[in-house]
């Protein structure tokens, strides 16, 4: 490996080069789950939408360049947009159901997890062993390094790029919008809202089909960019972590960005120690993200303190 | 489709929000019901142009109702709205706006967790879009310079205390250049000068022609200082309109319960020798934001003893009650209750017969989501005979409810509504209720009992209050009405900056130290 020519050096870089890949995903979902919250819902289920946008991703892009004879170069984005359309859907069904009086936001997001996983799994079945046409990646270590190690760490996807104008972008969204003040109006204080005349449920409704797209777009990212292949343990839990990341980022989607790149560079630190030879207790390293989900749960929840930034009628019950 | 008719209706009241005058505004035969229950039962009301008109009812008599389906909150059984004598139909809070109709409701409307600039800008219906904040701000601060009360425009709401967020919600409507103002009971979280300092300068509006307001209120002393006409309603009936001028309070009264009714007195009894029930010692506790909001509290309160705490809201009150019901920890300093420790488990609860009335009953006392009956029974549930070993009777508990319903009046479709509907008055009878019911009160901690409450009501419970206190009950009364805490208690202390910077017995009390007490802290 191309860490050894770098000796200790690879640590720092294989961690650099983890959280340009491996972040996307956490920013994706945590920048659906924002959006959600902002709202007053919470969606644990973009778990299930990000496998299910994963395998449909994966899938229509498969099918797409080896059946309809589409262009490898163009199939892989068909797959990027179906994943978000698929994600919609399974975002309409949680706002739907949601939505219903004395429903829980929790339990139809537990559900919805074990729904989109299943589905994913059932459906995807048949592409776990084909390969199929991958996102390009912009070599940017190309142009400032000869050294194969730097060159294939700075390869970064456009998708990763999108996802980090967005934060910015949806941060404007909220502060300099009517639609982005209405959006937080609801999720502070549904009667405020309704008293400026918004329909509550059509609001929640658009903003968790909105961020179980970007949900979905993070699942296309997992299968079509990095690790880049189609398996049922290929999220391992990054869906649920991120709607904890939200938490940890204050529901202000800047800040989700920061989240997601100390998260992506967290799952990196295992596999970085290992590239260097470390055989022994990498396990722990790999463990890093789980642990620092934990540790913001509990570092995060006091029950002195109501939580600065969170939305007023976040999970409230309605009806 | 909305263009297409906001347009017609520009074009037929091209100056609703510019004409010299206010509108006309009348109601006709207005009638409203959820599901058995009539609120509104062919009601009428005439808001003369740039009139200040009150409307009167007791808790429950449908004010609220009459005026959400004016604005288009709810939507009424039958019955129109004549706009300058022309019948219009309003479904929204929206269309309410095109006719410069504005409301500032009996809860607070503006989002806690967004600044004043952008609660104001989030309320116009016609904001743009993409919202250009430094052109914002600027007419912001144009308005502010010109408006009758001033709030900075730059602060969260949720840091505003209660009488600038009321200020606020009344900006808001002159903001949308509301030439009708509907306000709910707007006056309740405000102290008595706020009260009149609001009132005051929207009535010089009224004067100068700018405004008609339609008032619904409790408080007589603001009828007859600031209005010209009132309407009552009595039972969800019309039950007369008059000039301020040519009616007494008493006639006032009259028209709003439907007969005469006697004042009644409760002597004080002279207290026997002092036998202390609570005592607090060096009391800390910490706001929700982790700053302290008690600094060592020493308070003592003896058997037959009203102590009542005054002050202006924010200073500590609402926490001191929270850590004495239990719903907030401490972090210093203990409190004794007949001398032994106590932390409001409902073990001690019980065993000490400690009472509790907090203010925002809806938040802090019920369950809004359970019905009215289950409601009644969170203290007495779990105890025979509503209990027999670990099964619930529900025929106990629906019966013990039905009883309290009736004594205490409390205006409510079914015992099964949940609570969560009731009026605001009525919400808080049922608080009332279930904590006055008992026989065996040792401690009674009230906080706001009277807030929002008809004066009748305001009567009835000043006398259980003082019952209570003459049968040897130790009672802790914390309110923000000076008047009240004046005529109840025994025994005067002021809290300010969470020290208590006042004390006096209520013979020697002086009210212009109180008032100083109040606004300086003693650092
Ligand atoms: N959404 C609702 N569902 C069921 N009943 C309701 C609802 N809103 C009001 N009511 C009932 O209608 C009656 C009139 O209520 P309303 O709020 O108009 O009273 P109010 O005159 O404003 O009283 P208050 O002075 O206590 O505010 C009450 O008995 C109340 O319980
Ligand atoms: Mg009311």
């Amino acid at each position: 490996m191309a860490a050894e020519t770098l000796g200790w050096w690879g640590v720092p870089l294989g961690i650099l080069a983890g959280t340009l890949r491996g972040s996307a995903p956490f920013l994706f979902v945590s920048l659906g789950e924002c959006l959600t919250e902002k709202s007053g819902k919470i969606n644990l289920g973009l778990e299930g939408t990000l496998l299910m946008g994963a395998m449909s991703a994966y899938g229509i892009s498969y099918l797409s360049s080896t059946q309809w004879g589409i262009s490898p170069a163009i199939a892989p984005w068909l797959g990027v947009l179906v994943a978000g359309l698929a994600g919609m859907v399974l975002g309409f069904i949680h706002a739907w159901l949601s939505q219903q009086p004395k429903v829980n936001d929790i339990a139809v997001g537990i559900a919805m997890i074990i729904f989109g996983s299943g589905l994913a799994f059932y459906l995807g079945k048949p592409f776990i062993q084909p390969q199929a046409p991958r996102l390009p990646t912009i070599d940017l270590g190309n142009l400032i390094s000869s050294s194969p190690a730097i060159q294939s760490a700075l390869k970064i996807s456009p998708l990763f790029i999108l996802g980090v104008l967005l934060a910015p972008l949806m941060s404007w969204f909220f502060k300099s919008t009517r639609p982005g003040l209405f959006i937080r109006a609801v999720g502070d204080s549904p009667d405020a809202a309704l008293a400026m005349g918004v329909s509550i449920n059509k609001v929640r409704m658009l903003c968790i089909i909105a961020g179980s797209f970007l949900a979905g777009i993070g699942g296309a990212y997992l299968s079509l960019v990095f690790p880049g292949s189609w398996s049922e343990r290929i999220s391992s839990g990054q869906g649920l972590m991120a709607v904890a990341l939200v938490i940890f980022a204050r529901w202000n989607p800047i800040q989700c960005l920061w989240a997601s790149l100390f998260f992506g560079g967290a799952q990196s630190i295992g596999p970085a120690l290992q590239a260097v030879g470390i055989e022994q207790g990498y396990y722990i390293f790999n463990a890093a993200p789980y642990i620092l989900t934990l540790l913001i749960m509990v570092i995060t929840c006091s029950p002195k303190k109501t939580l600065s930034g969170a939305p007023g009628a976040l999970g409230t019950i309605s009806g | 489709m909305t263009d297409i008719a906001n347009q017609t209706e520009a074009n037929v009241l091209p100056n609703a929000h510019t004409s010299a005058t206010p509108p006309d505004l009348q109601v006709v035969n207005m009638a409203k019901h959820f599901g058995s229950l009539i609120a509104l039962d062919n009601v009428s009301l005439h808001l003369k142009p740039g009139t200040f008109h009150a409307l009167l009812g007791e808790n429950g008599a449908g004010k609220s109702t009459l005026v959400k389906c004016i604005m288009g909150f709810y939507r009424a059984d039958h019955g129109d709205v004549l706009i300058n004598q022309q019948a219009r139909t309003i479904d929204s809070p929206r269309d309410a706006h095109q006719y410069g109709i504005g409301m500032v409701y009996q809860h607070f409307t503006s989002v806690p967790a967004m600044t004043v600039a952008e609660n104001l800008v989030l309320s116009r219906f016609e904001s743009p879009n993409l919202i250009k904040w430094k052109e914002e701000l600027e007419a912001l601060n144009a308005f502010m310079a010109d408006a009758p009360f001033k709030v900075p425009v730059e602060a969260l709401v949720g840091q505003l205390a209660a009488g600038e967020k009321q200020k606020l919600e009344i900006l808001k409507q002159l903001y949308l250049q509301s030439r009708i103002l509907i306000l709910d009971e707007p006056t309740s979280v405000l102290t008595p000068g706020e009260a009149d300092e609001v009132l005051g300068l929207i009535r010089e509006q009224v004067t100068d022609g700018k405004l008609s307001v339609l008032l619904i209120s409790h408080k007589f002393r603001e009828v007859t200082s600031f209005c010209d006409e009132i309407t009552v309603l009595r039972k969800g009936k019309y039950a007369g309109t008059g000039a301020v001028k040519d009616l007494s309070v008493a006639q006032m009264a009259e028209m709003m319960m439907g007969e005469k009714r006697e004042p009644q007195p409760v002597e004080k009894t002279p207290r026997t020798e002092a036998v202390p029930i609570l005592q607090v010692e060096h009391l800390q506790a910490n706001k929700d934001n982790g700053v302290p909001a008690l600094h060592g509290l020493n308070l003592t309160v003896n058997k037959g003893e009203i102590v009542g705490i005054a002050g202006i809201s924010g200073n500590g009150q609402r926490e001191l009650v929270e850590v004495l019901a239990g719903q907030r920890p401490a972090t210093g300093g203990q409190i004794l209750v007949n001398g032994t420790p106590y932390t409001a488990t409902r073990k001690e609860i019980n065993q000490h017969c400690v009472f509790v009335l907090p203010e925002e009953p809806l938040k802090n006392a019920c369950v809004a989501h359970m019905s009215v009956a289950d409601n009644l029974a969170l203290r007495t549930f779990d105890r025979p005979p509503q209990a027999k070993s670990f099964m619930l009777s529900f025929k106990a508990i629906r019966a013990a409810a039905a009883n309290l319903i009736g004594t205490f009046k409390i205006k409510t479709p079914s015992p099964e509504t949940p609570v969560g509907n009731l009026s605001g008055g009525n919400v808080q009878r049922t608080v009332l209720a279930r904590e006055l019911s008992s026989n065996h009160i040792n401690l009674l901690i009230a906080a706001n009992p009277c807030f929002g409450l008809d004066f009748a009501m305001v009567d009835y419970i000043h006398c259980q209050i003082l019952n209570a206190r003459n049968q040897g009950v130790a009672v802790l009364l914390v309110s923000e009405d000076l008047d009240e805490l004046l005529k109840l208690s025994d025994r005067l202390l002021v809290i300010s900056g969470g020290h208590f910077t006042y004390e006096s017995e209520i013979e020697t009390a002086d009210f212009s130290a109180i008032g100083h007490a109040m606004c300086h802290s003693v650092h």
